[in-house]
């Protein structure tokens, strides 16, 4: 067990691939060519469909936008290893959790693009939408874990925070229901450092974020957040654990937010570009990049044919998000309930009528 | 039978859970100890600990993993223990369970029903004799569902757990064992949105839910001694209200009596008289009256009593209608 033979009390963090790629043999996964290539292409339209996003926030064609650069290895070393029935409980900074479940770009743009819509997913697609109150979605991946296993479905709730979620209540109530009650549920928490401007030196005196997990009597494990593989091979026995009815797991992915908070947000007011620095050194990517390198399943024609294969992803999803029509005054009321009380009726038929509002 | 509440709803969670095996029910205490006032008695031993779940003492944890079991196929009824220790869960409530069907544009749906007892009158604690129903009205998608009395509760209960819409079910507390009524034995739906006549009369109205009911009725019976006929509107639900029925009677009568033991400053009387405003203001022969709990914190029991909606307070609440 990987849980066991790194113990984040001892300071010991699960480590497959150094930042230039080389692999540690005994511990690498055993994943075919094309999981790997499909793993990479992942990264890289996460990558780039991020940067899309960001250009089109200053283009005034997307709204507030929460970047993930710097989270790719954590998003897709997530996600891939689940099966198309679990779930994904995910939260906003996400979109590689998105990409990897088979989300349509264009719905998760069309979404931020300020449109409800864009968070209606298409049939078998398994991710409940983002949530915005931090921590929050925890605890709904534990309830869901739950309802599997009164229900005998042998699907597994995952979750994704990020370390400010850890000080927030909800993550306490997630954790502590999912030890009481033995569910099937994978936590996943992004350690990216930074909560807005507050450092994560300020969430916890605990030294790791992973050492949690004990206090809720299940195991936790700190991986390198930045090494695919590392966050692949840890979820993948979360996974088993919680199928063979072991209960959950605690993993702590460390990361680096590459980018600002938000697109309303300016890091540069509260952190050093040093330390930016030091971790561009240790891109996701670019150390995926190299070991696939030395497999011999990367050269610079896959490279170019990834990349082009994006860029058109990317295209063929904006121009599909901004074509959708917006919401019309019927979407906006008629979700409240499943069905229209009179007041509601009467109130959306004064939207439309141009009218003040208060009935006749 | 004559059942009082607490065994209306204990018999309308038992006969629900055996017909469908989806409902299971959640909260503290509620599973070997049948909650704090047994209204879930027995159910453990019928159903086991999968169907009747003793949870960690967390108000949050108890909605938000609700949450996760209703959308995914299960109709959880979670008990609260005190509508006083519900706050810790408004997160959840506001920001989810009332919002994710909207989010997803229906694709996701909370068939969640939030049971708790609230009000005073049973010389509690603090933080016992909550009575913040008004909070929860504000809240777009949820349902807010008030019961006056055992055969209501029953029939109230069981819609709320069949309705695909969550709701917040209010058990006055103070009713729970006050009065036995008969109560039919099969299982039977009070359709939400629809409030009730509780009493015919033509010269005013009172609009009352919940423990207010009894206290209204107590008044209505001793105007009709001074030639008064009151007729009482018990709303059942308060959101999405039943206005209709609310102005019909006041479009009958002319006068407007709203009685709630919560403080009366943006209360749900003020909506029901913006309501009666709007809509019915020709029909009225004296200004609107509120008779409610005053603006304060819910005094201690020793004080308790100063706080209270007394049907002395709703019969001259009455007379002064009666003689503007």
């Amino acid at each position: 067990m990987l849980t066991d033979a790194f113990d984040p009390q001892k300071g010991e963090r699960l480590e497959i691939l150094d930042a230039s790629g080389r692999v540690r043999k005994d511990l690498e996964p055993r994943l075919a060519p094309d999981d790997l290539r499909r793993m990479y292409e992942l990264m890289v339209l996460t990558r780039a469909a991020d940067l899309k996003a960001l250009k089109l926030q200053r283009q005034g064609r997307m709204g507030t936008f929460a970047s993930s650069q710097g989270h790719e290895a954590c998003q897709i070393g997530a996600a891939f290893p689940l099966r198309e029935t679990d779930w994904f409980f995910p939260y906003f900074r996400d979109l590689g959790i998105y990409l990897a479940r088979g989300y349509p770009l264009a719905l998760y743009y069309h979404s931020w693009m300020g449109n409800e819509a864009g968070l209606k997913p298409p049939e078998g697609v398994n991710v409940f939408p983002y949530a915005i109150p931090v921590a929050s979605q925890i605890i709904h991946a534990t309830g869901a874990g739950l309802a599997a296993r009164i229900l005998k479905k042998d699907i597994v709730a995952v979750s994704t925070f990020g370390d400010g979620a850890t000080s927030e209540g909800d993550f306490h109530e997630g954790l502590n229901f999912a030890g009481v009650f033995s569910t099937p549920t994978v936590f996943v928490c992004y350690n990216n450092q930074w909560a807005i401007s507050t450092p994560r030196s300020r969430q916890t005196a605990a030294p790791t974020l992973a050492q949690k997990a004990v206090a809720y009597g299940f195991p936790g494990i700190a991986v390198d957040g930045n090494d695919v593989l590392a966050v692949h091979a840890a979820v993948s026995e979360a996974l088993d654990r919680a199928r063979s009815g072991k209960g959950p797991t605690l993993i702590e992915a460390q990361t680096y937010r590459m980018g600002h908070h938000t697109t309303s947000d300016d890091a540069t007011k509260y952190r050093d570009s040093s330390e930016l620095a030091e971790w561009e050194k240790r891109d996701p990517i670019k150390r995926f990049q190299a070991y696939l390198g030395s497999k011999g399943l990367w050269d610079l024609e896959f490279e170019r044919a990834v990349a082009a294969q994006a860029e058109a992803e990317i295209e063929r999803a904006v121009a599909e998000a901004e074509s959708r029509p917006p919401a019309s005054p019927e979407d906006i009321f008629s979700y409240t309930f499943k069905d229209l009380p009179p007041a509601l009726a009467e109130q959306l038929a004064e939207l439309k009528a141009g009218l003040p509002g208060g009935g006749r | 039978m004559k059942l009082n509440m607490v065994e209306a709803i204990n018999q309308a969670l038992a006969q629900e859970m055996a017909r469908d095996p989806r409902v299971v029910i959640l909260g503290e205490d509620i599973g070997k100890d049948g909650g704090v006032f047994r209204v879930t008695d027995g159910l453990f031993d019928k159903f086991g600990p999968e169907r009747v779940m003793d949870t960690p003492l967390a108000e949050s944890g108890i909605i938000g993993a609700s949450i996760g079991m209703a959308a995914f196929g299960l109709r959880p009824v979670a008990e609260i223990q005190f509508l006083g220790f519900i706050y810790p869960a408004l997160n959840q409530i506001i920001s989810h369970v009332a919002r994710l069907r909207n989010r997803t544009r229906g694709s996701t749906t909370v068939p969640l029903v939030i049971r708790t007892p609230y009000g005073a009158g049973v010389r509690a604690l603090e933080h016992h004799s909550e009575s913040t129903e008004a909070l929860f009205c504000q809240i777009p998608g949820l349902t807010v569902v008030v019961p006056s009395g055992p055969a209501d509760a029953k029939g109230l209960l069981v819609a709320s757990i069949r309705s695909d819409d969550p709701v917040i079910f209010f058990e006055p507390s103070r009713l729970y064992r006050a009065a036995k009524e008969e109560v039919p034995e099969d299982l039977y739906e009070i359709p939400l949105r629809q409030a009730r006549i509780a009493r015919e009369g033509c010269d005013l109205t009172i609009v009352a839910w919940g423990a207010m009911v009894p206290v209204a009725e107590k008044a209505a019976a001793d105007a009709e001694k001074d030639g008064v006929s009151a007729e009482i509107v018990d709303l059942r639900t308060l959101a999405p209200m039943d206005r209709e029925t609310v102005l019909a009677s006041v479009r009958k009568t002319g006068r407007a009596l709203i009685v709630h033991e919560a403080p009366r400053s943006c209360g749900v009387g003020a909506e029901i008289a913006a309501l009666i405003a709007e809509k019915a203001l020709l029909n009225l022969s004296a200004p609107v009256l509120r008779v409610t709990g005053w603006d304060i914190t819910i005094p201690l029991p020793k004080s308790e009593d100063f706080y209270y909606v007394s049907p002395e307070r709703v019969r001259s609440g009455i007379r002064r209608l009666m003689e503007f």
